[in-house]
């Protein structure tokens, strides 16, 4: 598919998904990025969808709900709640005030939502894209479903517009699907870490979501990263030091057990080693003009201000 | 149940657990996994995604082959070719498929019993179901051909939830294995998996389903429901209502079937035979959605047995000694490559000068002291998890490229320790 009206900076759009195998990172990454957004100023929604208060924890923020929160300056955190989004649109496009009834409608609608696929998940999309027509916010960034659920979610609108053929939801989804298809509005970031099955799983997701659904994959971005540890040089440097001479000296000169330490630069190389293998797969099969970002593997907390700071401040460093 | 040809029963305690380090790989603490897998019948391996489910369910059932003898089956729901190509498969379908026993032979290992694979396919799954289920013949096709079914069976999220635990019943009421190791799908939510038989029966019984499959007669005298009606049709059209109102009528037939089925499928998950075998990492989200995951199989009375720990960092980096050798490393690199070059040992490069040897000897020290904080901090999450199950299994962070069966072995016997 040929992707027109590409923002420059791939990052730089109205509403941002971000996705990715589970475990990756991938809240964390949604974090970082509308951490960025707001420190240049922009009005940014963090939009955690299922709800576990992980983005919470990445400001260090416990109470998060439906009705968004500021976090601090610039930047509101919010989570997604169908039946919550659901009493919102009621009481928006049919004016329902009948509170009293919500209760046996919303226990209809999570009927009809079990059975007609779907409908909870547009409900989802739905918020958000009624968000960037509101226009209160520069930037929405969703902490999305996991990539498993991506295509499904994002690919509501289209499946609901081929069931439901007259109707009011068949009017709103024409808008929905012009809004995700516009690549300067939407974009999906897709979060890996250089390890086998994330990689793979990036590989049929991104292939995936340009094939059923219009939403532009604006970035693949590569967690944890782990550091290059010795250049060529050192390299043979440091395989003389695991040789017995060299060993028995070392241990002299530092009157301890050195073995422990170079065993765990072993593991350290090996690691970086496996991984940048599994980089090489990702970068020869990913698509040319899907931009890939790396953040480096952060050897602290991985969660709280001050992690979610770094990784904004990696994220500026990549898209310069 | 078959007693099971090889008496695997009494397998179980074959090898007794090493003292091992502490946080040590390939270490168990209280209990077994393989004594926990011989006494069981079903093995459920759930968790968060990405940390190895299908590769761990793979390596118990291998390991049950192996050492228990008897017929194993795994049940994947992991499409990935590879861990067919190391089981020496073309391929995984949703019908079982014999590991060939030259694959088996290939380990230079004697397999006591027999392995099989089957891979979930939910669709194929699905139409099985109805096509059991349906009254009739005429039925079942008029099922299978509803625009809505197809949404039902294939994107309806927790219909492959669903599926998964059906099959298993299913599998398990067939009576030819003696083991069946279960690699649950990835959910959002791993709870999903366990949710997901009650809420289809409660779906399948509720009284907003018969309402909606009424006569629509009945439906107009109804008041109470008109409200809903005038809502659900200004929002969904009234052609789509229809068509969810054809859906349900054509499956009426098969309510009692299977609200029965699913109630069945709960019990099967709950029964002393079976066991839960939480597989996560240490990492933050895993962790998190693995403690959760087990606190409600707790809640719910399910029998949660073991908690597997996939690359888990080795014990050394806990260890106080060496901790204080690197941080004397990185005070003073240049001073211990001086001493180190002026005793001239044999095995460095003869052109290596003291800046080049003490930025290795830095890099060295700060490399392990970068993974000895993540260490720390997963040992602490380790306690906290391991506190749940009677049985905790860590794996070390290698040995994990699962490309060929005895890689598979290599992991299994990490678990089976």
């Amino acid at each position: 598919m040929a992707v027109t009206g590409r923002p420059r900076d791939p990052l730089d759009r109205r509403l941002v998904f971000v996705t990715g195998k589970g475990g990756v990172g991938k809240t964390t990454v949604a974090a970082g990025i509308a951490e960025r957004a707001s420190a240049s100023g922009r009005r940014t929604l963090l939009c955690e969808v299922d709800g576990k208060g992980d983005a919470g924890a990445c400001f260090e923020h416990a109470a998060v709900s439906f009705e968004p929160v500021p976090v601090q300056r610039d930047l509101w955190l919010m989570t997604m709640d169908t039946e919550a989004a659901l009493r919102e649109y009621l009481r928006i496009f049919l004016r329902l005030p009948l509170v009293a009834r919500l209760g046996p409608l919303a226990r209809a609608f999570d009927f009809v939502a079990t059975a007609a696929p779907g409908v909870r998940e547009i409900l989802v999309v739905g918020k958000l894209c009624w968000e960037v027509r509101q226009r209160s916010y520069d930037l929405i960034v969703v902490d999305a479903a996991a990539s498993g659920h991506i295509v499904s979610q994002l690919g509501a609108p289209q499946a609901i517009n081929d069931l439901v053929r007259v109707g009011l939801v068949r009017q709103q989804t024409d808008w929905m699907l012009e809004l995700l298809s516009e690549p300067a509005t939407t974009g999906v970031v897709v979060v890996t870490t250089p390890e086998e099955m994330p990689v793979a799983e990036t590989l049929e997701l991104t292939a995936a979501l340009r094939s059923e659904t219009t939403v532009d994959v604006a970035a693949v971005v590569v967690n944890r990263v782990l550091p290059e540890l010795f250049a060529a040089r050192e390299e043979e440097v440091f395989e003389g030091l695991g040789r017995p001479a060299v060993v028995a000296h070392l241990a002299g000169a530092l009157e301890a057990d050195p073995v422990p330490l170079l065993d765990a630069a072993r593991l350290a190389v090996t690691l970086r080693r496996t991984g940048a293998g599994h980089l090489e797969r990702l970068r020869a099969a990913l698509p040319g003009d899907i931009p890939t970002l790396y953040l480096p593997y952060l050897f602290a907390r991985e969660q709280g201000r001050r992690a979610t700071r770094r990784i904004a401040d990696e994220l500026a460093a990549e898209l310069g | 149940m078959t007693a099971g040809a090889g008496g695997r029963r009494t397998a179980g305690a074959g090898r007794t657990t090493g003292a091992g380090r502490t946080a040590g790989a390939g270490r168990t603490d209280r209990g077994d996994l393989e004594a926990l897998v011989a006494a069981r019948e079903i093995v459920v391996c759930c968790g968060p995604g990405g940390v190895g489910k299908t590769s761990t369910a793979a390596a118990i059932g291998t390991m049950a082959a192996l050492r228990h003898g008897g017929r194993v089956l795994v049940v994947t729901v992991d499409p990935a070719r590879r861990l067919a190509t190391a089981l020496g498969l073309s391929g995984i379908g949703n019908d079982a498929t014999v590991v060939p026993p030259a694959a088996l032979a290939g380990t230079g290992l004697t397999f006591r019993g027999q392995l099989e694979v089957a891979m979930l396919d939910t669709k194929q799954s699905w139409d099985d179901l109805v096509r059991r289920h349906a009254p009739d013949r005429r039925s079942a096709e008029e099922i299978l051909a509803n625009p809505l079914y197809e949404n039902v069976a294939g994107r309806f999220v927790q219909s492959h939830d669903y599926i998964a635990a059906e099959r298993l019943y299913e599998l398990h009421l067939q009576g030819d294995y003696d083991l069946i190791v279960v690699d649950t799908p990835p959910s959002r939510n791993a709870i999903d998996f366990l949710e997901a038989p009650r809420r289809m029966a409660e779906f399948f019984s509720s009284r907003l389903l018969r309402w909606l499959v009424a006569p629509y007669r009945v439906r107009l005298v109804n008041l109470a429901s008109r409200p809903f009606t005038q809502v659900a049709d200004r929002i969904l059209g009234s052609a789509f209502l229809a068509d969810v109102t054809e859906f349900f009528l054509a499956f009426q037939g098969m309510y009692d079937g299977f609200v029965e089925r699913a109630a069945a499928v709960q019990a099967l998950l709950a029964d002393p035979r079976t066991t839960f075998v939480t597989v996560s990492t240490l990492e933050p989200a895993a962790r998190r959605e693995a403690e959760v995951l087990m606190s409600e199989l707790i809640a719910r009375g399910l029998p949660l047995g073991a908690l597997v720990l996939n690359k888990v960092l080795p014990g050394y980096l806990l260890d106080p000694a060496p901790a204080a050798t690197a941080e004397r490393l990185r005070a003073d690199a240049a001073g211990v490559a001086a001493t180190l070059l002026a005793a001239g040992p044999e095995g460095l490069p003869p052109d290596a000068d003291e800046r080049l040897v003490a930025g290795v000897l830095n890099e060295v020290a700060e490399s392990y002291l970068g993974y000895r904080v993540v260490a720390r901090r997963e040992a602490e999450q380790r306690a906290r998890l391991g506190a749940l199950p009677s049985v905790v299994v860590s794996v070390p962070y290698l040995d994990q490229d699962v490309h060929d069966l005895a890689s598979l072995v290599r992991l299994g016997e990490a678990l089976f320790t």
